[in-house]
């Protein structure tokens, strides 16, 4: 399968963290040993929806670094959902059988750093806390920042207290506490390196507060996994499998593509990895790039598309697929 | 200069001040003054600007050292080696916070040793730049006793600890700042081939 490895996995656990965060265990099925990963890894999860395959990706949690006997990861009901981490929350239960793939790690800690900056917006704690995790084990200095809309929506800042003790500085809007990235990039020796995830718009403002206090690119680590939004209908030709088909107003073009029964490649599903850039014969209509891996010249020029989240405003758009 | 089909072969810019960086540190040898003092001129980034800088050896003529005293940056510091300009270098580096920005110019064998020093000082290598000025001589290591050799100019070279005749390779490691010398007479003693120049 082009997403790599599958692991047939059970949930064996799971847990609300907080009212929108739930936790889930996944064993694996048949016995066999899950791998280690990094901090900052992701897995995909393959849910069987009932009358659609949910493929979700979310960062694994420091708590199973080991791999072997299970993977946790911690899912957001998100508002703007089309339906995976909704099902995820109402339906996945102790029992429940589905399938991830192998970890990916596109968020990892740069080992020849001399000090790590970590820096945490609501669910972006997840491959946060797991770095956090992996650089208490290794004894290397870090600092973890975690902002939250309020104390209930703060998964893990308890945990992490007990764990972190100072090295970890929570900020609650609701107690009027405010994040300040200058204040944190000041007087940073060399060799830090800054690590963030959270919000689109909270990563926009630490990455530029950053690159104006002269921080060169290479120090500067971001995780920007998109949710792919929906969008209006347009029909898709696969040129090469011959196979026409349209690609739903809650569809991404990639789950069209694997509706239609054609393999295409994946891993990160989120508009990062690079994996699933697909050459474009004809688009009729204006392509909507809404990745963060082709480049701008790439993007205006069209030659291709990352099928992950990217999509057609028009007709039709033609694949070589 | 052509450009080599070996991939660590360092390659050379121009020297250009970051906008945004808190501090610029320029180092410099010899001819690399000139560079220094074309890309900070009357630049902004002046009043933010150590500059450390060395004659290059033997020479008697103080022009650059006389033009660099006229910028009005925040610091300048004349050493009369480039071992004493390394030694305040690390001083420096060892208290220097991050939107530090380093800029190299000189020869290449000058630029190799400060960059590896910085790099063991924790800057980051996107933070470095470095502009070649002056005679093109490398710094080699010997693979076979590991000694370094300042200031060679062609290849063969002789590897001033052991003596072995070296074929001088593109090969650049980073961490040493240094080029790689393997005996070129290994297979055939005494049949060393007449020395080339290296390129500017």
């Amino acid at each position: 399968m082009s997403g790599g490895v599958q692991f047939p996995v059970r949930v064996i656990e799971t847990e609300a963290i907080s009212p929108t965060v739930k936790r889930l265990r996944l064993a694996p099925r048949d016995g066999q040993a899950l791998p280690a990963y990094s901090a900052g890894s992701h897995t995909v999860l393959t849910i069987d929806g009932g009358s659609r395959l949910i493929r979700n990706a979310y960062s694994l949690l420091g708590s199973t670094l080991a791999g072997g006997a299970a993977y946790e990861v911690a899912v957001q009901r998100s508002p703007q959902s089309r339906g995976g981490s909704a099902f995820i929350h109402d339906h996945l239960t102790v029992g429940a059988d589905l399938s991830l793939s192998a970890p990916i790690n596109l968020f990892a800690l740069n080992r020849t750093a001399r000090r790590h900056i970590l820096v945490a917006g609501g669910i972006g704690i997840t491959p946060i806390a797991a770095m956090a995790a992996e650089l208490d084990a290794l004894a290397l200095p870090f600092e973890l920042h975690y902002a939250m809309r309020d104390t209930a929506s703060g998964a893990f800042a308890a945990e992490l207290a007990a764990r972190h003790g100072d090295n970890l500085h929570l900020y609650v809007s609701e107690r009027q506490e405010r994040l300040s990235v200058r204040d944190i990039l000041a007087r940073q020796p060399l060799g830090t390196h800054l690590y963030v995830c959270g919000p689109e718009r909270m990563i926009e403002g630490v990455m530029t507060d950053a690159r104006m206090a002269g921080w060169p690119e290479s120090a500067l680590h971001a995780e920007r996994f998109l949710a792919p939004e929906g969008g209006e209908p347009f029909a898709l030709r696969l040129a090469r499998s011959g196979i026409s088909t349209v690609v739903g107003e809650h569809e991404t073009l990639l789950e069209a593509i694997e509706a239609a029964g054609v393999d295409a490649p994946y891993l990160c599903r989120g508009g990062a990895c690079g994996q699933c850039e697909t050459r474009v014969l004809a688009a009729d209509g204006h392509l909507l790039h809404a990745d963060h891996y082709l480049t701008d010249g790439q993007k205006s020029r069209g030659e291709t598309i990352m099928t992950c989240v990217s999509r057609l405003r028009g007709r039709e758009l033609v694949l070589d697929l | 200069m052509q450009p080599s089909p070996i991939k660590s072969r360092p390659l050379y810019g121009t020297l250009a001040p970051v906008a945004h960086a808190m501090r610029h540190i320029a180092i410099a040898e010899g001819e690399g003054a000139s560079a220094v003092i074309e890309a900070f001129g009357d630049h902004e980034a002046l009043s933010r600007t150590t500059i450390l800088f060395s004659p290059a050896p033997y020479r008697t003529d103080r022009t650059q050292e006389t033009f660099l005293a006229s910028l009005s940056c925040e610091a300048l510091s004349v050493a009369s080696s480039a071992e004493d300009l390394l030694g305040e270098l690390v001083t420096l580096l060892s208290t220097a916070t991050m939107g530090t920005r380093l800029y190299v110019s000189g020869s290449e064998d000058f630029i190799g040793r400060v960059t590896s020093e910085a790099l063991h000082q924790g800057i980051d290598a996107d933070a470095i730049q470095t502009e070649h000025r002056g005679a093109p001589t490398r710094r080699v290591q010997c693979v076979h006793c590991k000694g370094f050799t300042d200031g060679v100019s062609a290849s063969p070279a002789t590897c001033a600890h052991c003596g072995i005749h070296l074929l001088v390779r593109d090969h650049y490691s980073r961490r040493l700042g240094a080029f790689m010398g393997v005996s070129i007479d290994a297979e055939a003693p005494g049949d060393i081939p007449p020395a080339e120049a290296f390129g500017a």
